[in-house]
């Protein structure tokens, strides 16, 4: 069974989560917070590993930005 | 180490020159390590040939500097692999730096006994004066050196071509043209044929340097960001003949002929290799492009090597494929010539090397989009990578630094017959035989397949040759041509009337995941054309007249 990105609140302690989330950046410059923020996506889509879950949470974000993507050969 | 000699090569005039007129042939143009494979490989299927080279000596510089396993298994067959191995610098461990932090060493050879490593460095003019050498000992192939192609004219039953020398120009008539004549083919040009693609924005030094004292052997070594400076990444080879071979790279808004300047690149190489005694033989800038030709095959005109597909260097997948191109390309041409398979067969050439390079295209082009990032938020993402790669062992394989050469498995090319039945393992269709040790005195297994089809038969622990296999080979010997040579594959030697290879420890039948009775059938240039668990004659047959493209894919 193919499984899917979940869109269900699955953090307990959502405040808490986005608290830390902030402060992880605290006195970063902007391209140090740029580079935290990229090796924090490496990690977490590592931890999640299945490539379906992966694609479906790229397209998510994604949406609405830019122009459609052009299929990559 | 001295530089080189560059021993140049006397021109004579050709046959066509001095009132001899004859009709057909091979004319293969470009001398360099493509179309001289093409021409031996050729010649060991007795097909002759001309190669028609411009300039009157080898290449200049160590360009294609790393010879994969695959290249040497097949230039192995022209005896020239063992002096390749024997004067290069052999290696099987890379190393990746980020700054002066070493990120982890891949390894590259497999597990067991290994006729030849997965790497040897030999600069490309030194292969090809041992190419030449194998070249000169063999009394089908005609060298001509100072012959420039200019004109290329496609009829229907033949191909004319203008050739420039010292004494004038000639003309010649050959049934075949194979162009090896590089990435700035004439052949190309003078088609007219598109050859666009991606060009990367970025330059990249290159040199060769002779250090006038003995360095610590050392493997492929590249850095990102190198802490002694001198580009944003760096590589560091030693080749042949204690040569040693750097690439630094340099960006997109440089001074290129300033940069090739001996008071520039030895800064760099110094800040490398160290304080010492030190000569540049050879240094250039290059930038690349991923590009390839819509179709390598054009009738009777037949594109291979950099002729037909370009990529960037990182990966050593520019002459390693087009050695493979030469060997794909020559039995086919050779059995079309012979009369043993139809002109389609030629076809499968297009396929199946087609498939080749747009893998090679898609694996080097990610290498580069690593290497050279080409946004801000790609560079931040390569950087993320290289920050984290130090600690988490999953950011060490997004690291690319060169995905290095190994060999195409045709997945879906039109000679390979599917599997009938599941296999557990062992090459598949369309894959190269595994070079596997055989017990003494046989060797290693490609000693024995190649030149023609051969039928792998695998015994298993049967002391005798089961009474369906005596048929099967009673059968195969009353085959009409091309044949088709059985070897048994047995733990001793079985008193068969067929040659028998002895797997004196089982490895070739698990490697193979073969039962007793099964067959694999393999192609001239070494690679699996079919598979049975219980092989049958007319199985044989079916699957045999495919792989020469005598049947449409089913």
């Amino acid at each position: 069974m193919t499984k899917h990105l979940s869109l269900d609140a699955n953090i307990a302690d959502a405040d808490g989560f986005y608290e830390r989330l902030i402060r992880l950046h605290d006195g970063l410059s902007e391209a140090e917070s740029q580079l935290l923020n990229a090796k924090l996506v490496l990690i977490l889509a590592n931890h999640i590993g299945d490539e379906q879950v992966i694609a479906e949470a790229m397209e998510l974000a994604r949406k609405g930005l830019g122009e459609a993507l052009t299929p990559t050969t | 180490m001295p530089a080189h000699a560059y021993r140049r090569r006397p021109f004579r005039p050709a046959p066509e020159q001095q009132g001899k007129t004859g009709r057909g042939g091979v004319a293969i143009v470009g001398g360099g390590p493509v179309g001289l494979t093409c021409a031996l490989e050729l010649a060991a299927h007795g097909i002759p040939s001309t190669v028609l080279e411009e300039g009157d000596t080898v290449s200049e510089g160590s360009r294609a500097l790393c010879w994969s396993k695959r290249s040497l298994e097949i230039l192995n067959r022209h005896g020239v692999a063992a002096r390749m191995v024997a004067t290069g610098y052999t290696w099987n461990t890379g190393r990746v730096f980020h700054g002066a932090r070493e990120l982890y060493q891949f390894g590259l050879q497999p597990q067991g006994p290994q006729e030849f490593p997965a790497f040897t460095n030999l600069q490309q003019y030194l292969a090809e004066e041992f190419l030449h050498e194998a070249v000169e000992r063999q009394p089908l192939i005609e060298m001509r050196w100072l012959n420039r192609v200019s004109g290329v004219e496609p009829a229907a039953d033949h191909v004319r071509i203008t050739v420039e020398t010292p004494s004038g120009p000639y003309r010649m008539e050959a049934d075949w043209v194979v162009a090896a004549d590089g990435a700035r083919s004439s052949v190309r040009r003078a088609l007219g044929l598109d050859f666009t693609g991606r060009v990367f924005e970025d330059h990249f030094l290159i040199a060769d340097v002779d250090v006038h004292a003995e360095l610590p052997n050392a493997d492929r070594r590249f850095w990102f960001q190198p802490e002694f400076g001198g580009g944003d990444t760096a590589l560091c080879h030693r080749q042949g003949l204690g040569m040693w071979r750097v690439d630094f790279q340099l960006g997109w808004n440089i001074d290129r002929e300033a940069e090739k300047r001996p008071e520039r690149v030895l800064p760099r190489v110094r800040a490398m290799l160290g304080d010492h005694p030190m000569e540049i033989t050879w240094a250039s800038i290059y930038t690349f492009q991923a590009r390839r030709l819509a179709r390598f095959r054009h009738g009777r005109i037949i594109f291979a090597g950099d002729a037909a597909h370009q990529v960037s260097p990182f990966g050593a997948r520019g002459g390693n494929s087009g050695i493979q191109d030469a060997e794909n390309l020559a039995w086919k041409l050779a059995y079309v010539i012979k009369g043993l398979a139809p002109d389609r067969l030629l076809d499968s050439y297009d396929a199946e090397r087609g498939q080749a390079a747009d893998e090679n295209i898609r694996i080097t082009s990610r290498t580069t989009d690593f290497l050279t990032p080409r946004t801000p938020a790609s560079r931040t993402l390569r950087d993320a990578v290289l920050h984290l790669a130090a600690d988490a062992p999953f950011a060490r394989a997004l690291v690319n630094s060169g995905r290095l050469s190994t060999p195409t498995i045709h997945t879906d090319t039109p000679l390979s017959t599917p599997d009938g039945e599941p296999w557990a393992g062992g090459p598949p269709t369309g894959a190269p035989c595994p070079n596997l040790a055989l017990a003494a005195p046989d060797g290693f297994l490609l000693h024995h397949l190649g030149g023609g089809f051969r039928l792998l038969i695998f015994l298993g622990e049967a002391a005798a040759v089961p009474p369906g296999i005596a048929s099967l080979l009673e059968g195969l010997s009353i085959m009409p041509a091309p044949v088709i040579e059985p070897l048994l594959v047995a733990r001793d030697a079985a008193t068969a009337p067929v040659r028998t290879l002895r797997d004196g420890d089982g490895s070739v039948h698990q490697a193979f995941a073969a039962p007793t009775g099964a067959a694999y059938l393999v192609r001239p240039d070494q690679h699996v054309a079919a598979r049975w668990r219980a092989p049958s004659l007319p199985a044989i047959g079916r699957a045999l007249a495919r792989a020469l493209g005598m049947e449409e894919k089913a």
